[in-house]
């Protein structure tokens, strides 16, 4: 069924006869154009990675990160509405300091998880607002071992071993699923994140793109912190030595 | 007459309690109610911490404190770490009360989250930065007549630059190259002085260790409220290092022959 014309596409507070809410699903083609964002959750740590595709030349390198620190061990990686994405992340930290306040306690990744799929969730309720345009990786080390999330423009949000959001995610799914992601260590997963993004980024369609990476792991102190300057250049290298022998 | 001992009030000298009135709830009608009606705010310090010492160096800061923290004369807890570090480049240590002490600490943490964690500026708080706060935060309360009952030492090395520096309860602040709270300051500070003032650029580590370590032995013999068991951070380039518990090695052969103290009865 179409949602074009019929009426029931107006308002996120109106279903559809067949029980879809089209503002929620407008909602997440804006994550779908846009530039893919990857998670991995390995043996002892969490690896994320974007693909930020740089719409001029003009712009300063490293600006608009996608990738945000929400709490000391918390890393937030978007894809969809940037802008989504930062307001999302601000509300991240404002739970994570919450819970931190009440619990004198880091903030386990699932609390954190649950409470900001409440939050967008809320905003699918109401004629006056907008679902949020973006969705959101979610990468810790909490007490429980490293874990990854991603929360949807409807609210829901899974676990997972491996995501992936955004253009390309469908050909970085079946990249992730076949790495053994439970014997990988972090270090090793950021060359194959950084091979991934190589790898889904569509050059003949897209023109420039800026690789992004953070990680958090045994070498971090469990602190989710931008892969170093050298680790980083030496992934980046081998993703594009990669990318010329597979093709 | 009236017969009833509770009902004759406080005697004129109410640091003893003559007729024993105290263990009855019924204190007479003189007495005025302390809760009634008022918000009550932090009169007293109930679980403190003595003495913290520190001096500047060659290579950076060196501060000392032991780990006890008493319940008014009982030594109550005896594993406490009273020196904690802030950001990559700071320790703060404190005196006085302790559930006060944890609060600070909760609220720098959280500082640094926001400011530094979270901001990924490239900015970060080095120690002039937390003891400029640090000192808001105290006048602040003090203003409101909630006092945070501390006295804090904040020390440090960011950029080069050595930092030490004071704040206490009241939000008054002052620098020096060697400093002392509590006990400690009357103590403590002319050793420190003596032994620190005009070799700060070149006294070594083991010598500042030295020095401080002298400084607690003597707080320990003279000091009611300390204990034999400290621990020392040191502030350079490199960062911030806290030793684990150390032991203080002490003499008592001399107590012998004090009057008073040993087997003798006159």
């Amino acid at each position: 069924m179409t949602s074009i014309g019929t009426g029931y596409d107006l308002s996120a507070s109106t279903y559809s006869p067949d029980g879809r809410i089209f503002q929620v699903e407008y909602a997440n083609k804006a994550v779908d154009n846009s530039g893919t964002a990857i998670g991995l959750r390995v043996k002892d740590g969490v690896v994320l990675a974007v693909e930020k595709l740089v719409h001029s030349k003009l712009l300063v390198p490293g600006a608009n990160r996608r990738i945000q620190t929400v709490d000391r061990h918390i890393g937030l990686a978007s894809s969809g509405l940037l802008a989504d994405g930062r307001h999302l992340a601000n509300r991240a930290r404002d739970e994570a300091a919450n819970f931190r306040d009440n619990y004198r306690e880091p903030a386990p990744l699932k609390a954190l998880a649950d409470r900001l799929g409440l939050y967008v969730q809320a905003y699918t309720l109401y004629s006056s607002v907008r679902p949020f345009g973006c969705s959101a990786i979610l990468g810790s080390i909490d007490k429980d071992g490293p874990s990854i999330y991603v929360i949807e423009p409807s609210g829901v949000f899974y676990g997972y071993h491996g995501a992936a959001v955004g253009k390309g995610r469908q050909l970085a799914k079946t990249e992730l699923e076949k790495l053994k992601l439970s014997e990988l260590t972090t270090r090793e997963a950021v060359f194959e994140a950084a091979r991934i993004i190589h790898l889904v980024h569509d050059d003949a369609k897209e023109k420039e793109f800026e690789l992004e990476m953070s990680w958090i792991g045994d070498e971090t102190n469990g602190r989710h912190v931008p892969v170093p300057q050298d680790l980083f250049e030496e992934a980046d290298r081998k993703a594009k030595e990669a990318l010329e022998n597979f093709e | 007459m009236d017969h009833f001992p509770t009902n004759w009030g406080r005697p004129k000298y109410d640091g003893f309690d003559t007729n024993a009135t105290y263990p009855f709830h019924d204190h007479g009608h003189n007495q005025s109610a302390a809760f009634a009606g008022a918000t009550q705010h932090t009169q007293q310090p109930i679980v403190t911490g003595t003495s913290v010492l520190a001096i500047k160096y060659k290579d950076g800061i060196m501060m000392a404190a032991d780990n006890l923290a008493s319940y008014g004369s009982l030594a109550r807890f005896k594993g406490v770490q009273r020196l904690h570090p802030i950001g990559d480049y700071t320790v703060v240590g404190a005196s006085g009360d302790m559930s006060d002490f944890q609060y600070l600490q909760h609220v720098l943490d959280g500082l640094v989250i926001s400011e530094e964690i979270n901001a990924q500026d490239g900015h970060t708080l080095g120690p002039a930065e937390i003891h400029e706060y640090l000192s808001q935060v105290m006048y602040s309360r003090r203003s409101k007549m909630n006092p945070l009952w501390n006295s804090l030492l904040v020390g440090g090395v960011k950029d080069g630059q050595r930092f030490l520096a004071y704040v206490d309860l009241l939000g008054v602040t002052y620098f020096a190259s060697t400093l002392a709270t509590g006990y400690g300051a009357y103590i403590a500070q002319p050793l420190l002085r003596k032994a620190v003032e005009g070799r700060e650029n070149t006294l070594t580590e083991p010598e500042a260790r030295g020095i401080l370590e002298e400084a607690l032995r003597v707080l320990f013999y003279r000091d009611a409220r300390s204990i034999n068991q400290y621990q020392i951070a040191t502030i350079t380039a490199n960062g911030v290092d806290i030793s684990g518990s150390l032991k203080l090695e002490t003499a008592w052969g001399f107590a012998e022959g004090i009057r008073g103290y040993g087997s003798q009865t006159q």
